[in-house]
């Protein structure tokens, strides 16, 4: 009669989660989140994964719904990923790309949410290139809102899928070290992670030439290093930011020689590092200036892992945000 | 809440569990097509009480599974508590199989629909058939079940609460009332 045995450690789990509610209509960063609520996403992730591994991989959950994506900024995975979440919990999905829509004839954010909101959407999940794009779009608008990027304050969905994939690697992730190595003054794939990593428990090092470190971000709770063999040493994981040539960064190295001579993650440099160290990456991967292709296809790397479970961590929000407990008025 | 009757003490949750069991196997003579699914949160322990039960009465373990029909809810936005979602695990291929779905309480009847819809998307079962520990009637689907613990006619302003001992330290299923008020 093993099956049972009495109060499993599920059952206690559980009635843990419990606890913690989603109250919010919108995903804005995870600087405005609480531990239980970030664990509350991540735990409901995990179901979501397993959903994705169904036969059938879609559930009617969000039928009836309407997620439109507003990006402002060139984008890939992270476009693809919330489409493919919104259809497998059965929304319908409009995708609104800069070039073509009205943006490009002068329309305001708030006109165009105005306007979608009009249209009766239910979810609008923005990029935009101007941090605090998304919490203003938020503050004008009662349909949610769901950052995806927003210059370089917040990318709370990235930092969620990288902290959900170290989850599924290590299982408790409270005392571990994460290294995020590169361009830190203007990632907001940094500034979540920073959020969402200390709130959990995690001892963060961040690593960048000086020129890439923005004043006073030791106020965040992480170590700074200027040295790539240092933030490699002690460090459970690291997570490699891409160089962004596209914002003006010129200054704050000589070359793209010269950063992958000094701060790419390497074979040689990775040997030194703890044996199975989780190499992460958010995408889109620059070869050969902060990470070298042999770490980045090599077997202690987890990036493709992070695609996959990036639909998951999106479906959890999509779901959260629509089905949040509504205030009484 | 008040309680204002027990309905089966814990002799009697044992009991009824072993007579479902013993149908379930009566009714589906290929043993070996039975697969048991259990609805959570509670259908899931009665599930594996029956699948034990059956267990020990034929010598082979059946195919179990557990549905969380969260996501496919009707009234999941009308709902005043988000519901917390949890694993659905089925150990192996339904097409073709006898899938017994259990509940702790057959009331409305919409669970059991939501489950029904879950579990044609992971497959197609030859035959569904349905458990309740009790049924308290009040449907509002044309659904019956094919195994009943016990029927208990109830009001509407009454609760049944189904316990387990391993979430609730014991087995037994008591009728409440809703208090008023809240």
């Amino acid at each position: 009669m093993k099956l049972l045995s009495a109060r499993s450690p599920e059952a206690s789990k559980v009635a843990n989660a419990k606890s913690a509610i989603w109250t919010k209509k919108d995903l804005l960063g995870l600087e405005y989140l609480s531990k239980e609520e970030i664990e509350l996403i991540l735990d409901n992730a995990k179901s979501f994964k397993e959903v994705l591994a169904r036969p059938l991989r879609k559930v009617p959950t969000l039928r009836g719904k309407t997620v439109v994506n507003l990006f402002y900024e060139p984008s890939t995975r992270t476009r693809v990923s919330f489409e493919l979440a919104a259809k497998r919990l059965s929304a319908d999905v409009i995708t609104i790309l800069k070039e073509g829509s009205s943006i490009e004839k002068g329309e305001t954010l708030i006109d165009t949410g105005k306007n979608l909101e009009a249209l009766k959407t239910d979810i609008i999940v923005v990029r935009h290139g101007s941090s605090g794009a998304a919490i203003m779009l938020a503050r004008a608008l009662d349909i949610s809102v769901v950052n995806a990027g927003d210059g370089w304050h917040e990318h709370p969905t990235q930092a969620l899928l990288d902290i959900f994939t170290l989850m599924e690697k290590r299982r408790r992730i409270e005392g571990l070290n994460v290294s995020i190595v590169g361009d830190i003054a203007h990632s907001r794939v940094a500034r979540s992670n920073i959020w969402g990593l200390t709130k959990l428990g995690v001892n963060v090092t961040v690593c960048a030439p000086k020129e890439l470190i923005p004043a006073g971000i030791e106020k965040l709770g992480v170590s700074v290093t200027n040295n790539i063999d240092e933030a490699l040493k002690k460090a459970d994981a690291i997570n490699v930011l891409r160089m962004q040539f596209e914002r003006d960064t010129k200054g704050a190295f000589p070359s793209r020689i010269e950063y992958f001579k000094t701060f790419g993650v390497t074979e040689e440099r990775l040997k030194k590092a703890k044996k199975d160290i989780i190499v992460m990456h958010p995408g889109p991967i620059n070869r050969g200036v902060e990470m070298a292709a042999e770490v980045a296809d090599g077997a202690n790397s987890v990036i493709m892992e992070q695609v996959t479970n990036g639909i998951a961590v999106r479906m959890a929000v999509l779901y959260l945000v629509s089905t949040a407990k509504k205030k009484k008025p | 809440m008040k309680i204002k009757a027990k309905i089966l003490d814990k002799e009697g949750v044992q009991k009824a569990i072993t007579r479902i069991s013993h149908e379930i196997l009566e009714r589906n003579k290929e043993k070996k097509k039975v697969v048991i699914v259990g609805i959570r949160n509670r259908g899931e322990y009665l599930a594996r009480r029956i699948a034990e039960s059956i267990k020990e009465i034929t010598g082979n373990a059946c195919a179990f599974g557990i549905l969380d029909i969260t996501l496919y809810r009707d009234d999941l936005t009308e709902i005043a508590e988000q519901p917390h979602l949890k694993e659905t695990k089925i150990d192996c291929d339904i097409t073709g199989k006898t899938v017994v779905l259990v509940d702790d309480v057959l009331f409305t009847g919409r669970t059991i629909r939501c489950a029904m819809d879950q579990l044609i998307d992971f497959g197609r079962p030859a035959v569904i058939q349905l458990a309740a520990l009790v049924d308290r009637g009040h449907r509002e689907l044309p659904i019956r079940a094919d195994y009943v613990g016990k029927n208990v006619p109830t009001a509407l302003n009454e609760i049944v609460e189904v316990k387990f001992k391993e979430v609730d330290g014991s087995d037994e299923v008591v009728i409440c009332e809703k208090s008023g008020g809240k």
